[in-house]
């Protein structure tokens, strides 16, 4: 109960700061619109920014699953093979290293304005922390438990699986919610650089029009939405990691 | 794999950082029996330990952590070691469950470990080692982690259900080897040496309260001492 009434008080709060600013620095509505205008704007386009929302939704979807996946492989090679590691490694932090903006228009000149680009873009900024955090957990198994498997004779495709793998999931879960958060704006810089729909084209078109109050309706609706798949990806994880708690 | 001899351990070896810490130990393990191995923290222990599970290959292993997986349920740790070799089956799930009830945990059978107590835990550990089936057992202080009531009532049983394994348990104390031991070694020098310690006609399992124990506990006190 305790937790509601915190996102209420900090919503409160937030607000107040919102309006407060405006009247103190007399600001115009196409700098900062009132929070009033925005939730008319949001209440009026609400039909049409659920429409955008449905491309921009299932270009993070996939662009999450897909980008989880590709992770979870890139950590598996990488910690089995010690060629890998020494190979592959800076090819993914090279990848990692090169800002998605620059990246973005190129995606979009290859893959066509359509989804793909955007999915692609969602995918190489959401695949790293996945990687990253799923590898340290592989190559940080206990001594102990190796040994123990050794001495149980385990096979070594059952040692990578039933023991490594499976001791490194709370790091993976870790990995997965920072994709999460990530995987939403992967699709919106995917959509912004050149799209037909989605919510970061609507955004974009807003921002041409000034219709700054548009600008911020959609992105109550991204963050929203951001904040819907954390946390419902959150509670999916903890009901699939009950030895975590 | 029934054996009839008693188990041979020669000439193991250790060296780590350009220290020998033994060389060319050898000793005989008799069949059935508890040898108890005392000696002071870093004398080499646990790497005796692990280097006779390197040379025997018929061993099932227990260590003072209980090296349950936190992601297994109490009797897929049983199962553990059929899990890890593929070949688990309805049989193996019934022995598991049979052990768990000798242990006192069939009850918590499907519970996480970390819901478990730490002497429950060691008798789930026990329940595993138990599970595999081998003639040899090595413990690396089960017990030490457990408080003094837990671990007198744990040795009792691990010394009931271990009645048919031939046991080589390493300890730092010497109360428990001489609770337990059909033979007590000490290890101590470097590189160590092992020396066998006089104990009472009387057969283990014995009384820890029996002050007749005292003046063995002081001659091992002694050898541990005078000799590190």
């Amino acid at each position: 109960m305790m937790k509601y009434w915190r996102i209420i008080i900090t919503m409160t709060v937030l607000l107040l700061l919102w309006q407060m600013t405006i009247i103190i620095f007399q600001l115009p509505s196409f700098i900062l619109p009132t929070p009033w205008s925005v939730a008319k704007s949001l209440y009026l386009n609400i039909h049409l920014i659920l429409y955008q929302a449905i491309p921009t939704i299932t270009e993070t979807l996939l662009g999450l699953i897909l980008g989880i996946l590709i992770g979870i492989m890139a950590a598996l090679f990488l910690s089995s093979f010690s060629f890998a590691k020494r190979w592959f490694l800076p090819l993914v932090i090279i990848s990692q290293s090169i800002p998605t903006f620059a990246l973005a228009p190129l995606l979009v000149i290859w893959f066509g304005y359509g989804m793909p680009s955007k999915i692609i873009t969602a995918i190489i900024m959401l695949f790293f922390p996945v990687t990253s955090t799923f590898y340290d957990g592989l190559n940080n198994t206990p001594k102990e438990y190796l040994h123990l498997a050794r001495v149980m004779h385990a096979t070594p495709i059952n040692i990578l699986i039933k023991i490594k793998f499976a001791a490194a999931l709370p790091q993976l879960a870790s990995g997965i919610r920072m994709a999460a958060v990530i995987a939403p704006i992967g699709a919106v810089v995917g959509e912004w650089v050149g799209a037909s729909k989605g919510l970061g084209f609507l955004m974009l078109n807003a921002n041409a029009r000034m219709q700054i109050d548009m600008m911020f309706a959609v992105l109550i609706v991204i963050v929203s939405f951001a904040l819907l798949l954390y946390y419902s990806l959150d509670y999916l994880l903890k009901r699939l990691m009950p030895w975590q708690n | 794999m029934q054996t009839t001899s008693p188990f041979i351990i020669s000439n193991a070896c250790f060296e780590a950082g350009g220290i020998t810490y033994f060389k060319n130990l050898s000793f005989t393990l008799p069949l059935h029996q508890w040898t108890c191995l005392l000696g002071t923290s870093g004398v080499g222990k646990s790497s005796l330990l692990k280097v006779i599970t390197d040379m025997q290959n018929n061993v099932s292993y227990m260590a003072q952590q209980d090296l349950l997986m936190p992601w297994l349920k109490t009797i897929d740790n049983v199962l553990l070691g059929f899990k890890l070799r593929g070949q688990k089956t309805k049989e193996h799930i019934e022995k598991a469950e049979h052990l768990l009830a000798e242990v006192g945990l069939y009850d918590k059978r499907f519970v996480y470990p970390h819901q478990l107590s730490g002497g429950m835990r060691q008798r789930a550990a026990l329940a595993r080692t138990l599970m595999e089936q081998k003639p040899l057992v090595l413990m690396d202080e089960p017990f030490s982690a457990l408080d003094a009531l837990t671990r007198l009532s744990m040795q009792t049983l691990a010394f009931q259900l271990l009645k048919e394994k031939t046991v080589l348990l390493v300890t730092h104390d010497p109360w428990e080897a001489l609770r337990l031991g059909h033979q007590v070694l000490v290890m101590s020098g470097l590189p160590a040496s092992l020396t066998d310690v006089l104990l009472p006609d009387e057969p283990p399992l014995r009384d820890a309260t029996d002050p007749q124990l005292l003046p063995y506990y002081q001659k091992i006190l002694q050898q541990l001492v005078g000799r590190s």
